[in-house]
């Protein structure tokens, strides 16, 4: 069974929803739009306050080449465009929209029949996949346009799509295979279109046999497209850990990116709205959330419209549990805790993990006992213990020659450690700090 | 006995061998090296806390030797006299600087700004501050978990418990800057030092609009733009939704402080003035006018005729009294 | 809302192991070798493993709590660690005042002194055994026989690798005897297939990995055919001597349970394996032309102190880089 090459851990995988079929969430009356949804330029608002909109209408344009669109979810009228909490209770600039009754954009079609020929150009296929504003659902927001860009001089040799799901808990990517199978190998075959390659891999880790037989029964059909079954370890989502387990070639450290080792990384929702945009010309405007958490009544998938505020979803799993709680957009390992449970659903929003009890708080940091669990947990080869310690000593040079830059935050390191330490958490701000005095550097070196 | 001889020799000359190599190592490597250096150093009060903008005291003596222009450099620690006799003796022109003192701008205390959740990660307001808006809803406001506490040198800064700010000594305080530049939101700054450490600052750096802030903290600044109309001095200035005395042209008037609605600027070390309705306001402005400098002189002069007629002619002598001890002050002590 | 929310930075997991448990693991991983000690040379035994345990956890609390006055930490069982593993490297015969003077120097000297757990350089307990080993050369080397009598009367006391360095011929005692502990030796050292159930046991429950051990004994191994292959000796000798140095003396005790000490070993596999090569040469330089018979405590202080030099150049490999 193929996987990375070092590290890795596997935490109790707890995927609660994971037979729960894809259930849709009723309209909300109001949503919040935040401009920015996606790694890149925030982008420039088209509408204003009163603004009447209908359901797929752009409501904000890509501000640049590396920003995306966003579009209306609902139908309605344009009630504010300013400065709201977003999760993480930060401000940003967003559009609130209140629904009246559900109109269509006329472009879009709804449909559900299959439509597999797509006659559409390279170009075209970009164009539409800009057009309908993706980015990668996965979490990372990267647009997705930009990823398929492939710049001068570079040559892509094969798409992998994402398939692990890898975060504890999770699901949605999982239960999209299953239910969108058929329309996800045609995304497949659109983005091999895209980016001029034969050659199609979709990961899947070995937890999930059902996806995997399904998308196996289906890719028969379509020549250059495998299915890979992976061994379960978290990070395997990662992009640089996936190619590595499914092409063997590691991405060197940075500022090498996916492209330079031949691979374009796409998650299976994206890929899947990818199909949706360009067959259908439906922009990203919903996406399936996993609502989760040991102590919900009702752990499952929901279909929900972007700008959903998290209270509607919480309470269709059943409500908070009684007592203090974690809430975190995403999984346990990545995740964010969020304090604003009225901000929105996002396009990089896969799930809501709601920890409560112990899982809620962590235990208390004992001292460091050398024993290098987290030096062998690292995906990166790296040693998180010293980058640690190193960044609480401010000696930036240090671990900028030990390679923090290369970290991907996956929180294996702090998984493993046994007294407890908040490794990543200092790795993190350490990191930043090293970018931010590359970026420096590199500035003054223009000057 | 011969054992004994033959070893004290034998120790004796390798004594002199070692002494004669070391003599001639220390010859051909020596570095030159400009003696005021140390003594420049030495003159210099020797924290190393980076103040100047040099790793430790060494680097500014260096630096203070070799430049021909030492007038960018100040040691804030050691502060006017010291750079006064550095310059002295090395026959050079040095900065002139006012004294400072870390302030902190952030009113919001457990009780005026209640907490919405709890922090479980690494105590480092850097770390927090890169996740989210911290333990209550302000996005500007102290975190609280003291990374100007871990960064001062000289043991001027303190998390009050009740409270849960930084509160500063400012006695301690050599305003060398290096809470400053740890606070991840920027809320310490660098303000003049007024004799007897009074202070008049706005102690909030929210820029959210006033809604938004009320909602958040009970002694945050709205923006409402009282204290500018208020000031005689043209010293407030309100950008953002958030009100700025300028410590320059400030003359610790202390009328912004009763027209703050929310509390929000702070005074320190005198009495606030009475809360008359406008009456106590004008006869201040006329002493103060008088010693402002000319750049702020000309901002009275607008409000003169405002002013005049609001004065009744035997105003509080009180008031006027203290004022001018104010005023008077720092030409006694300087 | 009336139940508050909890903020952390990601990740939101953590693992099911903690010091106290892997500390824990550890004591339950010797426990074998207890056993098959108190069988071999009776209740003495239990007496001097007693004592240094509950010796070693006392001084670890007195100086934490009079001297330190940090934290607690004694109830993370690395005190009880330390002890057990100091008792098996004593005979079973040693006088109850040398055992507090071996936990005091383990405790008191090679762990608090450096901060305590997880800061000390060198491993507490072989600190302990070495001091007094140097200090007390005759009580340290006078071992009781095993209860059981067998085989050997002839070697009076002194362990197998002793009776080799005086002549005998390495295979002095069949590997059975070895494997089993029917030997006289110290506490520890005597059981090799009870030592290899605790290896298993904390591989099993990811305590270690097999990287060092098995690469000290197989590096002493491979020393100890190339000496026998150079000597010009031929058949039986040539696995003899291997597996008699392999599971004679404190090998396995020494590759299991003291050369993976965390805080004393390097933080990378290619680093450990570095680490593991070294214990091994040593190892048997010490055995086969050093003054001791024994060398594995020797061999594991002194790659204790090229740890933070391994540690400093010994990197581990990177993801993307060739």
């Amino acid at each position: 069974m193929k996987t990375f090459p070092m590290g890795g851990v596997h935490p109790s995988e707890n995927k609660l929803s994971g037979a729960k079929p894809i259930e849709v969430l009723p309209l909300p009356d109001v949503v919040t739009i935040p401009l920015a949804q996606h790694i890149g330029a925030p982008a420039v608002a088209k509408v204003a306050k009163g603004d009447k909109v209908l359901t797929g209408q752009l409501l904000a344009e890509a501000a640049s080449f590396m920003s995306a669109n966003i579009h209306a979810p609902i139908s309605g009228t344009v009630t504010a465009v300013d400065l709201q909490p977003n999760g993480q209770g930060l401000r940003q600039m967003m559009i609130t929209i209140k629904r009246e009754g559900d109109e269509w954009a006329e472009s879009i079609d709804r449909s559900e029949t299959l439509v597999r020929e797509c006659a559409l150009s390279a170009q075209e296929i970009i164009a539409r996949i800009k057009d309908a504003g993706i980015v990668g659902m996965g979490g990372a927001t990267f647009p997705t346009h930009v990823k398929l860009s492939i710049p001068p001089g570079k040559k892509a040799e094969c798409v992998i799509i994402n398939g692990v799901e890898c975060e504890p808990y999770l699901t949605s990517d999982h239960r999209t295979m299953l239910e969108h199978g058929e329309e996800l190998v045609v995304g497949v075959t659109i983005l091999m279109k895209a980016v001029g390659v034969s050659k199609a891999y979709i990961g899947i880790e070995n937890n999930k046999p059902d996806a995997i037989a399904h998308l196996r029964g289906i890719v028969r059909n379509y020549p250059g497209i495998e299915v890979v079954p992976l061994q379960v370890k978290y990070p395997q989502g990662g992009e640089k850990q996936l190619i590595a387990a499914v092409t063997g070639r590691q991405v060197p450290p940075p500022p090498a990116l996916p492209i330079d080792v031949g691979a374009v990384v796409c998650n299976a929702s994206t890929t899947y709205a990818v199909y949706r945009a360009v067959q259908k010309r439906m922009p990203l405007i919903e996406r399936v959330v996993t609502v989760t958490g040991k102590k919900l009544k009702n752990p499952r998938n929901l279909l929900t419209r972007m700008g959903t505020p998290i209270t509607t979803l919480l309470e269709a799993a059943g409500g908070l549990p009684d007592g203090d709680c974690k809430v975190l957009n995403g999984g346990p390992m990545m995740g964010r805790a969020m304090v604003q449970l009225a901000s929105p659903v996002t396009k990089g929003c896969s799930g809501i993990t709601v920890l409560s009890g112990r899982d809620a708080v962590r235990r208390t940091a004992q001292q460091c006992i050398k024993c290098a669990k987290c030096v062998s947990a690292c995906p990166m080869g790296l040693e998180p213990y010293f980058l640690s310690k190193m960044t609480q000593k401010k000696n930036w040079d240090e671990i900028e020659s030990r390679m923090i830059t290369s970290c991907i935050e996956c929180g294996s390191c702090q998984a493993t450690c046994p007294a407890y330490l908040p490794l990543l958490d200092w790795i993190r701000l350490g990191k930043q700090t090293v970018m931010g005095r590359i970026r420096a550097r590199a500035a003054a070196a223009k000057k | 006995m011969q054992v004994l001889l033959y070893t004290i020799l034998t120790l004796c000359a390798l004594g002199i061998l070692a002494a004669v190599v070391l003599y001639f190592v220390a010859q051909k490597f020596r570095v030159e090296e400009d003696p005021r250096i140390d003594e420049v150093e030495k003159m210099l009060p020797g924290a190393n806390c980076g103040g100047c903008g040099f790793a430790g005291c060494r680097g500014m003596a260096d630096a203070l030797v070799k430049r021909d222009d030492i007038s960018e450099l100040f040691c804030p620690v050691g502060g006017g006299d010291c750079m006064k006799a550095i310059a002295a003796y090395l026959g050079k022109a040095a900065a002139e600087k006012q004294p400072e003192v870390a302030t902190v701008r952030c009113g919001g205390t457990c009780e005026k700004r209640p907490r919405t959740n709890d922090y479980n990660g690494v105590r480092s307001c850097a770390v927090a501050s890169s996740l989210y808006v911290g333990e209550t809803a302000c996005a500007f406001g102290c975190l609280g978990f003291g990374d100007c506490v871990v960064a001062c040198a000289f043991d001027a800064i303190h998390i009050n418990p009740a409270t849960g700010l930084p509160e500063v000594d400012p006695e301690k305080c050599t305003a060398c800057g290096a809470c400053v530049k740890a606070c991840p939101r920027m809320i310490i700054e660098l303000r003049k030092k007024w004799p007897k450490n009074r202070a008049v600052y706005v102690s909030c750096v929210s820029k959210d609009k006033g809604a938004a802030v009320m909602k958040a903290c009970k002694a945050g600044c709205i923006g409402c733009g009282k204290c500018e109309k208020v000031c005689a001095f043209g010293a407030i200035t309100v950008e953002n939704n958030l009100a700025y005395i300028d410590p320059q042209k400030c003359k610790l008037c202390r009328k912004c402080v009763n027209e703050c609605p929310t509390g929000a600027i702070r005074l320190v070390g005198m009495d606030p003035l009475p809360r008359e309705p406008k009456a106590p306001a004008a006869p201040k402005t006329a002493p103060a006018a008088q010693t402002a400098t000319p750049a702020a002189a000309k901002e009275p002069v607008k409000e003169a005729p405002k002013a005049a007629a609001a004065v009744k002619p035997e105003a509080p002598k009180a008031v006027e009294a203290s004022e001018s001890k104010q005023t008077a002050a720092p030409v006694e002590k300087s | 809302m009336a139940n508050k929310l909890i903020v952390a930075p990601a990740p939101h997991v953590q693992t099911t192991q903690s010091t106290a448990s892997i500390m824990r693991d550890v004591v339950i991983a010797l426990i074998p070798a207890l056993v098959v000690s108190t069988v071999v040379f009776g209740a003495n035994v239990l007496r001097v493993v007693a004592l240094s345990v509950a010796a070693c956890v006392a001084f670890e609390y007195l100086i934490q709590r009079f001297l330190v006055r940090g934290p607690l930490t004694v109830n993370n069982g690395s005190a009880v660690v330390t002890g057990l593993l100091l008792a098996f490297n004593l005979p079973a015969t040693i006088p109850w005042w040398i055992v507090l003077i071996g936990a005091f120097v383990a405790i008191a000297v090679a762990k608090m002194t450096f901060g305590g757990l997880g800061k000390n350089p060198f491993n507490p307990a072989l600190v302990g055994r070495v001091f007094l080993l140097v200090a007390y050369p005759v009580q340290m080397t006078t071992f009781p026989m095993p209860v059981t009598g067998g085989a050997f009367d002839a070697l009076s006391g002194a362990t197998p690798l002793a009776a080799v360095k005086h002549g005998a011929a390495a295979d002095v005692l069949g590997a059975q005897d070895l494997l089993l502990g029917n030997m006289p030796g110290s506490l520890g050292e005597v059981a090799a297939v009870a030592l290899l159930c605790g290896f298993v046991y904390l591989l099993w429950r990811r305590v270690i990995t097999w990287h060092i051990p098995v690469t000290v004994l197989a590096t002493m191994a491979l020393f100890a055919f190339v000496c026998a292959l150079s000597s010009g000796e031929g058949g039986a000798l040539l696995w003899q001597l291997p597996l008699f140095h392999v599971l004679a003396g404190g090998a396995i005790l020494g590759a299991v349970f003291m050369a993976t000490d965390y805080s004393t070993s390097p933080m990378t596999v290619r680093g450990g394996v570095i680490f593991a090569v070294g214990i091994g040469v040593i190892t048997m330089l010490i055995r086969l032309w050093g003054a001791y018979p024994e060398g594995m405590s020797f061999a594991i202080l002194i790659m204790n102190a090229c740890v933070p030099l391994i540690n400093k150049y010994v990197k581990p490999k990177r993801f993307g880089v060739k």
